[in-house]
């Protein structure tokens, strides 16, 4: 079996905590050379959903920038396990970066529809989390992207600068570790 | 382009029967203000004339002015790469029946400026090749530009205002 606890090295019946962070109750003994592992199914099942969340990659406006930004060096979203994906069938989160207008609206709608679940949605910025400036004037803007498809997470900001989606795709890891296969 | 060459430009007009006078108030590039129907032979002339050779169509752009004055105006930018000089031609209709012939088949880069105007102030462009919406959604409910707007309630059932 895989040795999935990153700081296990000793090996002799030693219990080391998997994910002290979420409180979870995983812990890891290892019998001779082999590991066996016992945890919650939820807890296995959420773990590696939040550890290799892909992006699709999206962009509308210039939230797409500081989107690409986040992927740079700097910020390096690839430490989250977060690779983009070029297609909705492979993406797991729908990062909405920039201004829905109603022209666009059914091509997202659609996009959203052709995501596996479970499938999340960032809203990053003001235009997507509310129409933004164009809020009264703006007759082309979808006032929230909330209006077309269910959003997890709500990143402000005009754009938000990549630590704050980075903020946010840290809410939704804390969303997912409390979610569970009975209520999904 | 100097005053004495938008006087040129009104006796050259002045040649062919053709009236234009000067637009008011202070317009760059120097505006004149055509008659719709004369739009096509002014531009035609402008365009081959070696004296003036506007080869290019720079900037098509629509201006309501409401229901109280009830015109609309459609004002083209036109440019002689040659001579280095610009010209602004407008043209003066009435708001309710917006509709004059294209010029697409004097500058091809008519085609999608004309559609601009056409789908946000609801300018009709007789013979225009390809006359549909180009920046709204093709079943969008009226002209946005125009002063007398008023939203859709919803577009495709998504709520449409604020």
């Amino acid at each position: 079996m895989n040795d999935i606890s990153a700081n296990n090295t000793s090996g002799t019946g030693q219990i080391i905590p998997l994910d002290s962070t979420s409180g979870a109750t995983a812990y890891k003994e290892s019998f001779g050379n082999s590991g066996v592992i016992v945890t919650q199914l939820d807890n296995l099942f959420n773990w590696s959903r939040l550890s290799s969340l892909f992006p699709m990659t999206f962009g509308l406006a210039c939230c797409a920038i500081e989107f690409m930004s986040t992927g740079s060096t700097p910020y390096d979203m690839d430490r989250f396990g977060m690779a983009p994906r070029s297609s909705p069938r492979q993406s797991d989160v729908m990062i909405i970066a920039g201004t829905v207008t109603f022209k666009m609206a059914d091509r997202i709608r659609r996009l959203y529809e052709q995501m596996a679940e479970p499938r999340y949605v960032i809203s990053m910025g003001s235009c997507a989390n509310c129409g933004g400036p164009y809020w009264q004037h703006g007759y082309h803007v979808v006032k929230g992207v909330d209006r077309i498809i269910p959003v997890d997470v709500y990143v402000p900001g005009c754009p938000p600068r990549p630590e704050a989606l980075i903020g946010g795709i840290l809410k939704l890891h804390e969303k997912i570790r409390g979610e569970s296969i009975l209520n999904a | 382009m100097p005053d004495m060459e938008v006087d040129k430009v009104i006796a050259f007009a002045a040649e062919r029967q053709i009236s234009l006078k000067k637009a008011e108030g202070i317009s760059i590039p120097p505006t004149l203000v055509v008659d719709a129907k004369d739009l096509v032979v002014v531009c035609e002339s402008l365009h081959r004339d070696k004296a003036f050779y506007f080869d290019q169509l720079s900037c098509v752009t629509g201006l309501d002015n409401g229901p109280e004055a009830g015109t609309m105006e459609v004002i083209y930018h036109l440019y002689s790469i040659p001579y280095n000089q610009s010209l602004g031609l407008k043209v003066i209709l009435p708001r309710d029946a917006a509709s004059f012939d294209s010029l697409c088949g004097i500058w091809k880069s008519a085609n999608w400026m004309e559609r601009e105007v056409f789908d946000m102030y609801g300018v009709l462009f007789n013979h225009h090749p390809d006359l549909r919406r180009i920046l709204m959604p093709a079943d969008w409910e009226g002209h946005p530009l125009r002063k007398d707007y008023l939203q859709q309630e919803t577009y495709r059932e998504i709520k449409v205002s604020s």
